[in-house]
């Protein structure tokens, strides 16, 4: 085995270890203090009367970005530092030798936790499949990893709860569970492009040895990275979540979002699917629509759909895919996101 | 003379880490040739799982992730001395 070069561990840990316990301190102040700020801002400073509709929606936008931002901040955080403990080439050794069934209930599980980039689904598909890794296992790990998207996690916790965010969860690893199981039943080696089987190298992974200092450094490269790039999203998805949330009548949304329309499952679907890699936007606009009786089996379906079926991740994936069965790899997560709709309409 | 080698489909991480590299060469006064490697069988030869993966002088340096240009100097450095 191979290992990359130890990166030092440089005298000035004891100044990354100082920052990061400043930041937590930092961050829990801000989190005791946003609530009332903004009930500060609205009413004591802005002198806006109580009880308008107004007054309600901007209170309603001032408390939800500096709390969403800061759960999204500090859950990133945590949430990379334990995925430096994981690595695509400790959760293939993981998943060698691994039946098809359990290898799936694995897969999906390691899908959440192996930090994943989209662009890197072909190496990550061919190093599998050579590796011996059967298909619907591969399949498993390359829906759950994208579809329990951690962005979507923490808002969802942040704007719903804790229920409803295990919820996400079990439904995401419920999709790529007995989606990759079927896809694997249907044996489709055939139509994985043929070069990916040709493709020889060497069998030793490449392991890193990481300090405590780097993996701080990169978790917080990583909530740079993320809040850098949703920022924008999340403050205008708010704003529009929050005059829903002031202006649109209860009950508004009851006739075409609720349990009874039935064909609202699958349009919710099919509008998800260009909405990919926005998931940050979307929720706290669902968020509002639920609110206003859309119903939370078509919300999560929807949600589901923008992260899992994506246009550039097929466009990725024909690389090393025939058609065929990207087709056959998408129609069945869309069809288990639908099931997974009903379900949760039916038992709510 | 330093090969860099960057590999990857070309997504913004391969393009942002090429752009690194290319500073901390420049910064550096080095001389390196810097070879974007977008094709699968050829980046899979360096046996790594994501990208965007960064070899100098045929030794893999870092998969997956996107070095500060600070790291990518001292890979650079490093493999200077060797050489």
């Amino acid at each position: 085995m191979t290992t990359l070069p130890q990166l030092s561990n440089k005298p000035t840990a004891h100044k990354t270890y100082w920052l990061v316990a400043l930041g937590a301190l930092a961050w829990i102040i801000a989190y005791q203090i946003y609530e009332p700020l903004a009930e500060w801002l609205v009413y004591g400073a802005f002198r806006l009367p109580e009880d308008s509709r107004l007054s309600e929606s901007l209170a309603f936008f001032l408390a939800d970005v500096p709390k969403i931002l800061l759960l999204l901040s500090g859950m990133i955080f945590i949430i990379s530092i334990i995925r430096t403990f994981f690595s695509p080439e400790r959760t293939r050794a993981l998943l060698g030798g691994k039946r098809e069934g359990i290898g799936n209930v694995l897969a999906a599980a390691l899908g959440i936790v192996t930090p994943f980039c989209s662009c890197s689904a072909v190496p990550l598909f061919i190093g599998f499949v050579e590796a011996g890794i059967p298909l619907g296992v591969t399949f498993s790990f390359l829906i759950a990893a994208p579809t329990i998207n951690e962005v979507a996690l923490v808002m969802l916790f942040g704007l719903f709860g804790w229920r409803i965010a295990a919820l996400y969860i079990a439904s995401g690893l419920t999709i790529a569970i007995i989606a990759g199981y079927i896809i694997g039943q249907f044996k489709l080696e055939r139509f994985v492009e043929d070069f990916v089987w040709k493709i020889q190298s060497s069998a030793d992974a490449t392991i890193e040895k990481l300090t405590w200092e780097n993996r701080i450094e990169r978790a917080w490269g990583a909530v740079r990275e993320i809040v850098s790039k949703v920022w924008i999203y999340i403050v205008v998805a708010i704003a529009i979540g929050a005059g829903i949330h002031g202006y649109v009548p209860q009950d508004a949304l009851v006739g075409i979002m609720g349990k009874q329309a039935w064909w609202s499952v699958p349009v919710a679907v099919l509008i998800g699917i260009p909405l990919y890699s926005n998931a940050a936007g979307m929720i706290p606009i669902v968020s509002a629509l639920i609110e206003k009786g859309a119903s939370l089996g078509t919300a999560l379906a929807f949600m589901m759909s923008v992260v899992a079926l994506s246009l550039p991740e097929a466009i990725i994936l024909r690389r090393v895919l025939k058609p065929q069965l990207l087709i056959v790899f998408f129609s069945v997560i869309g069809i288990a996101i639908i099931l997974t709709g009903y379900l949760f309409n039916w038992i709510m | 003379m330093l090969t860099i080698k960057i590999l990857g489909s070309g997504c913004e991480n391969c393009k942002r880490l090429a752009w690194l590299a290319e500073r901390a060469v420049n910064h550096l006064g080095i001389e390196a040739q810097i070879i974007k490697v977008t094709e699968y069988p050829e980046i899979m030869k360096y046996n790594i799982m994501s990208t965007p993966g960064l070899v100098i002088n045929e030794k893999l340096v870092s998969a997956g992730r996107i070095p500060s240009e600070a790291e990518i100097t001292t890979f650079l450095t490093d493999a200077l001395e060797r050489a």
